[in-house]
C-alpha cells in the first residue's frame, strides 16, 4: 500500500461516482467509480481509446471544451460537485492543474511562462512573483538548470526542461492536484527520468492522477494503479499488487502485453 | 499473438524441465546404489553432478536475461521468481543426491551392520514428494503442490524414528558405528532433499496463486 495512504489525515480528495462520458453517440467512458486519496499518485493504465484521458479531463473540465461532449454522473473534486452549475471554471483549473503530453511554453521569457498564471489571478507586485517563480522552479527541479537566464525565451530549453518547466507554471497558481497526460512519453529516457524523480519529490504534497502508456512508468511512480478497457474501468490496486498479482484476467493479458 | 517473451518463457520451461528429469534420476540412483551397495551406480551419480550443475547455471542466467530484456509483470514474472529460486532447489538436491551416493559408496566397502536400518518407507516418501514436486511444477498443479507441502511432516517423522533407532543401535553394536553414520547420513540428506522438495512446491504456490504460502500454509489455505 501506498506511505500516502497509511498517513493520518488521508482522505478522498477525488470522488467520481457512475460517470458516463460521450463524444456524440460514441460512449467513450461507462460509469467510472473511482477514487483519489489526497497526496498519492494514481497512474491510470489502458490501451489507446479506452477512456483513461477522457477521465482525466473530466477531472478539471477540459472535455467542456469540445462542444460534442455529454457527461452524467458526479464528479467531486475537494468536496465540491465540479459539474454543478455554479463551479468557477478558472478557480477549479487553479486547484487541478494539468500537465499535457506535448510540452506547451508560451512564446515568451522562461519567468514569463511561471508569472502568466499568477499574474491572471491577479498578482501584480514583482516581489511576490519573484518568489513564485524561483520557488515554482525549484519544485520542479529546474531552477538550478535556468536561475541565470530567466529572461530567455522558454522555447529555448530542451524538451526534457519545456516539460519541467509546464510542471513548474502548474505549480505556480499553487493547486492541490496535478493531472498528468502521459508527461513523458516524448522525452528520451533520462528525461524521463527526471521527470518520474519529480513525481516522487511532489507525493504527498499534491495528489497527483497520470495517464501513461508506459507501464514499467506505472509502476515505478504510483500508489495505485486503474486499468481502463473500452470506457470501463477494469480493476484498481495498489501498484505493487497490481503489477504482480492482478485479480482480472484482462488486467493480466494487458501488463503482460497479451493484448493492447 | 505470440509474444517474444512467450518463446524465451518456452524455452526457459524446457530448460527447467531438463533440469529436473537430471536431479530425479541422480536422486532414483543414489537410492538405488544404497539399496542394492552398488558402488559404481554411485560413482556415476557423483559423475552427473556436474552436469546439473551446469544446467542450473545455464537456467539462472536464462532467467536473468529475460529480466533485463523483458522487465515481465504479473505471472510471467511470478514465473520467472519461482524459476530462479526453485532452480537453487533443484540443484542442491542434486548435490543432495551425490552425498548419499558417497554415503552408498561407504556402505559398499563396509561389512553389513548386525542390525540393518529398513530405509524402504523413506525412500518411498522422499521419492514421492520428489515425484509430486516435479509434477506440480510440470502440470502447474497447486493442489498437488499443497500436498507436498503437507507431507513433509511425515518424511520429517522418519528422519527423527531413524536418529532414535540409529542412536541405539550404535550402543548396542559400537562395532557397526561406521555403516551406522553412513545411514544417519543417509536419513538426513533424504529429508534435506524433502525440505527442497517443499521449497519447490512453495514456489509453484506462488507462480499459480501470486501468494507466498511459505512458513504459514495452513492459515492460508
Amino acid at each position: 500500500m501506498g506511505q500516502a495512504l497509511k498517513k493520518e489525515g488521508v482522505h478522498e480528495i477525488v470522488s467520481v461516482a457512475d460517470l458516463n462520458l460521450w463524444y456524440g453517440s460514441h460512449q467513450a467512458l461507462r460509469s467510472i467509480s473511482l477514487s483519489a486519496m489526497t497526496g498519492e499518485v494514481l497512474a491510470l493504465i489502458g490501451p489507446s481509446g479506452c477512456g483513461k484521458s477522457s477521465f482525466l479531463r473530466t477531472l478539471n473540465r477540459m472535455n467542456d471544451l469540445i462542444p460534442i461532449v455529454r457527461v452524467e454522473g458526479r464528479v467531486i473534486v475537494m468536496g465540491q460537485d465540479i459539474y454543478h452549475d455554479g463551479v468557477e471554471l478558472a478557480e477549479l483549473r487553479r486547484r487541478v492543474g494539468l500537465v499535457f503530453q506535448r510540452s506547451n511554453p508560451f512564446p515568451k521569457s522562461i519567468y514569463d511562462n511561471i508569472a502568466y498564471g499568477p499574474r491572471i489571478h491577479g498578482e501584480r507586485r514583482r516581489s511576490e512573483l519573484d518568489g513564485i517563480v524561483e520557488q515554482s522552479l525549484r519544485r520542479a527541479d529546474l531552477w538550478e538548470e535556468v536561475k541565470d537566464r530567466l529572461s530567455a525565451s522558454a522555447l529555448g530549453l530542451s524538451g526534457g526542461q519545456q516539460q519541467r518547466l509546464c510542471i513548474a507554471r502548474a505549480l505556480a497558481v499553487r493547486p492541490t492536484i496535478l493531472l498528468m497526460d502521459e508527461p513523458a512519453s516524448a522525452l528520451d529516457p533520462r528525461s524521463t527520468a527526471k521527470i518520474e524523480e519529480l513525481i516522487g519529490m511532489l507525493r504527498g504534497e499534491y495528489t497527483i492522477v497520470i495517464v501513461t502508456h508506459n507501464m514499467q512508468q506505472a509502476a515505478r511512480v504510483s500508489d495505485r494503479t486503474a486499468f481502463f478497457c473500452d470506457g470501463s474501468l477494469i480493476e484498481t490496486g495498489v501498484t505493487s499488487e497490481l503489477f504482480t498479482n492482478p485479480r482480472n484476467a484482462q488486467t493480466q493479458d494487458y501488463i503482460t502485453g497479451r493484448f493492447g | 499473438m505470440t509474444r517474444h517473451l512467450d518463446r524465451e518463457i518456452e524455452r526457459l520451461k524446457e530448460g527447467v524441465l531438463g533440469l529436473s528429469a537430471l536431479v530425479e534420476e541422480s536422486v532414483y540412483r543414489a537410492i538405488r546404489a544404497v539399496e542394492e551397495c552398488d558402488p559404481a551406480l554411485a560413482q556415476l551419480v557423483i559423475d552427473e553432478d556436474t552436469t546439473i550443475d551446469q544446467r542450473e547455471v545455464l537456467v539462472e542466467e536464462e532467467c536473468l536475461k529475460i529480466l533485463a530484456l523483458y522487465q515481465p509483470v504479473a505471472i510471467d514474472l511470478r514465473f520467472l521468481v519461482a524459476i530462479l529460486k526453485l532452480n537453487s532447489d533443484l540443484e542442491r538436491i542434486g548435490d543432495l543426491a551425490g552425498n548419499i551416493a558417497s554415503r552408498a559408496k561407504g556402505l559398499a566397502a563396509l561389512p553389513r551392520p548386525t542390525e540393518p536400518i529398513d530405509f524402504g518407507p523413506m525412500f518411498a516418501a522422499a521419492k514421492g514428494m520428489l515425484r509430486g514436486a516435479l509434477a506440480s511444477l510440470v502440470e502447474l498443479d497447486t493442489k498437488r503442490a499443497l500436498e507436498v507441502i503437507r507431507s513433509d511432516e511425515a518424511l520429517d517423522d522418519l528422519n527423527r524414528a531413524n536418529y532414535r533407532a540409529i542412536k541405539q543401535l550404535i550402543k548396542d553394536n559400537p562395532n557397526d558405528l561406521d555403516p551406522l553414520l553412513h545411514y544417519l547420513s543417509v536419513s538426513r540428506n533424504l529429508e534435506r532433499i524433502g525440505d527442497h522438495c517443499t521449497n519447490i512446491a512453495e514456489d509453484v504456490v506462488y507462480m499459480m496463486e501470486g501468494k507466498i504460502v511459505r512458513h504459514r500454509v495452513d492459515e492460508a489455505w
